[in-house]
């Protein structure tokens, strides 16, 4: 009997705490897998933000240092400006990356910082009870757009990915998601790119994954999984947005 | 060999010499040739510096670094040491040892850039969230704030804790000779704590938050008893003619050298009287001011509304009387004023005892 599928190394023993249905673990677990098929395991310093990858520190086998909210690629850049030798990669949410932390996010880009970011976008702020956020969609309705998100009052989605695919420091740029099968091989198959990225100093690696709340969307898990699909992916560009003209630079 | 050099300057320069390879920072005047010189310089010694994208970006970049184990320091001015609060609150619970410099200007607002010390209550009763103290010295002269920045080093290394240099604009941007003795680190145990890589050694954490009250208590705690090690072993003061001074003036900083040359004149007059200068401004010296038991009145010098003279009152108790005076907005008083708000505010215990 051949072994198909087994517990990466890349994480410790700990069961997460995220919300049954929730795809942040799918996301943490993607992460560890390709920290290990690259063999960097050892030499890496994630930086987890506040938010619901908060508890990180837990789940991965590699070191971690926590960021405060919004501040994850600020002290990213400090680790790696510190340790260039070292592998360097953030955790976001859209909170974290594309509200409070939108000047890190950019400046990180526009100086080519060499650290892979990444975003996980589920549209809404998970940890402090389900908020609106910049990606909310138009008519997302949240504890704080509790008619929907209004265009007149909050603007349309903010397409992070997008915007950073203007920045030229930002060698990268990925926007992936994980509803399906197929769709989580390619979001790891982007996370490796983004680490291989890095790894050849070319800049700014960044990847935002679209994943679901089901507890604060208030759906099941089930129907968070086509809401994914239905409302969040037409709201961005979607794809490899960007990537660097390198041999060598393939998936796995 | 001496040189002339601004004290900002001179910052910058003790820093690499103790060791300092890193420097996040963000433009601000009267601070901005810390930055300057560190962009100058940090090649020489192979290390980094980095304009940030502003202030609040700059102290998560000193922590990023400090977590990686590196010896890292930023500078700012009052408006900028404003925006880094969260950081340095964060860098205190997560237990980095981290160097910061505060080259005030005045306010509130955006305020102007003359000579103050209003930050005095920012950067001693915790500026940001949460119970923490970083180490916060003040130099009076350029000479003194090498030692200090030396100093600052060690002791933000021994402690793993923010270690804060606080100074007016016009002690940063005056220029004075200076010598650069030979730093000699302490000897220090090796940063194992440090999020270096699982590699070669068990996987760190460095994170600051606590959810279960029971572990925040017990995290309090730990840290209270910290901050006891800190205020018992800290306390650094200066004193001029204290040794038969019946009257004291107590002042940091630059007004700690104006209040120096109103020692003198009040001497020449017969007033037996001394200056009592804080140079860790926390730990405030409190053990060195209760010596002086005997001293009848206190002046509290300062550029401010009158900060510091509330942990004067503090030390000294309510038996004895504590005045304050003070300029503020920029300006500093001549020596012959701090003389005369000396004799103004202490008039009737001076005459009590009779001018001798
Ligand atoms: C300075 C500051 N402001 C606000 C918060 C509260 N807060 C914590 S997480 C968060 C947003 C979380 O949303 P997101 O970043 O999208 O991540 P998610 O939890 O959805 O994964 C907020 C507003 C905080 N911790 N610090
Ligand atoms: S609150 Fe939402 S994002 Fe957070 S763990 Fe639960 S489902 Fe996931």
């Amino acid at each position: 009997m051949s072994v198909v599928f087994e517990r990466t190394r890349g994480l410790t023993d700990q069961s997460t705490h995220f919300c049954p249905g929730c795809t942040h673990g799918v996301i943490i677990r993607l992460i560890a897998e390709v920290l290990v098929d690259m063999d960097l395991l050892e030499r890496t310093i994630g930086v987890e933000p506040v938010g619901c990858t908060g508890f990180c520190e837990n789940y991965f086998a590699c070191d971690i240092v926590g960021a405060a909210h919004g501040r994850a690629v600020a002290v990213a850049t400090g680790v790696k400006r510190a340790r260039p030798d070292r592998f360097v990669f953030s955790l976001q949410g859209d909170g974290d990356g594309a509200a409070i932390g939108l000047a890190e996010t950019i400046s990180a880009a526009a100086r080519g910082e060499k650290i892979s970011s990444i975003f996980i976008n589920n549209s809404i702020y998970g940890m402090t009870g389900g908020q609106m956020s910049p990606t909310s969609w138009v008519g997302q309705k949240t504890a704080t757009s509790p008619y929907g998100r209004d265009v007149e009052l909050n603007g349309q989605p903010l397409d992070l990915p997008l915007l950073l695919s203007q920045v030229d420091g930002a060698a990268y740029v990925a926007s992936v998601s994980v509803e399906s099968p197929q769709e989580v091989i390619a979001a790891k198959q982007a996370i490796h790119k983004a680490f291989e990225v890095q790894i050849a100093g070319l800049g700014y690696s960044f990847v935002s994954i679209l994943s679901t709340c089901p507890t604060n969307w208030g759906v099941t898990p089930v129907e968070a999984l086509s809401w994914l699909e239905s409302k969040m992916k037409p709201q961005f560009h979607l794809g490899e947005l960007k990537k660097p003209a390198l041999e060598g630079v393939t998936g796995p | 060999m001496k040189t002339l050099m601004k004290g900002n300057e001179a910052i910058a320069e003790a820093a690499l010499q103790a060791g300092c390879r890193l420097f996040f920072g963000y433009p601000i005047t009267p601070s901005t040739e810390i930055p300057e010189y560190m962009a100058k310089k940090m090649k020489r010694v192979g290390g980094t510096f980095l304009q940030a994208e502003s202030e609040v970006a700059a102290i998560n970049m000193v922590y990023g670094a400090a977590a990686a184990g590196e010896r890292v320091m930023t500078a700012t001015s009052t408006p900028g040491f404003s925006l880094m609060q969260e950081g340095v609150s964060y860098i205190f619970a997560a237990e980095l040892p981290v160097v910061i410099v505060d080259v005030m200007r005045h306010g509130p607002g955006l305020g102007g850039l003359g000579a103050t010390q209003a930050d005095y209550f920012q950067l001693t009763k915790g500026g940001g969230h949460g119970d923490y103290h970083p180490i916060v010295l003040a130099p009076a002269t350029v000479m003194e704030m090498v030692e200090l920045t030396y100093l600052a080093f060690d002791l933000a290394d021994e402690y793993r804790n923010p270690v804060i240099l606080a100074l007016e604009g016009i002690s940063g941007q005056m220029m004075e000779p200076v010598e650069f003795m030979p730093y000699r680190p302490k000897a220090l145990p090796p940063k194992t704590w440090a999020a270096t890589g699982i590699g070669d050694k068990p996987k760190v954490n460095i994170v600051s938050y606590v959810l279960a009250n029971e572990a925040g208590e017990l995290h309090n705690l730990h840290w209270a008893k910290k901050i006891e090690r800190m205020r018992a072993a800290e306390q650094r003061y200066d004193t001029y003619r204290m040794d038969d001074a019946e009257f004291a003036l107590v002042a940091f900083g630059i007004s700690g050298r104006i209040a120096e040359s109103a020692v003198d004149i009040l001497r020449a007059e017969g007033i037996r009287i001394g200056l009592f200068r804080p140079i860790s401004l926390w730990p405030f010296p409190t053990d060195g001011m209760r010596k002086y038991s005997r001293i009848r009145g206190w002046l509290s010098v300062e550029l401010s509304a009158g900060q510091m003279v509330d942990d004067v009152r503090l030390t000294v108790g309510s038996g004895t009387p504590v005045h304050f005076f003070g300029r503020q907005g920029g300006m500093t008083p001549d020596p012959e004023d701090v003389a005369e708000a000396f004799k103004m505010a202490l008039h009737n215990e001076l005459n009590a005892g009779g001018v001798r």
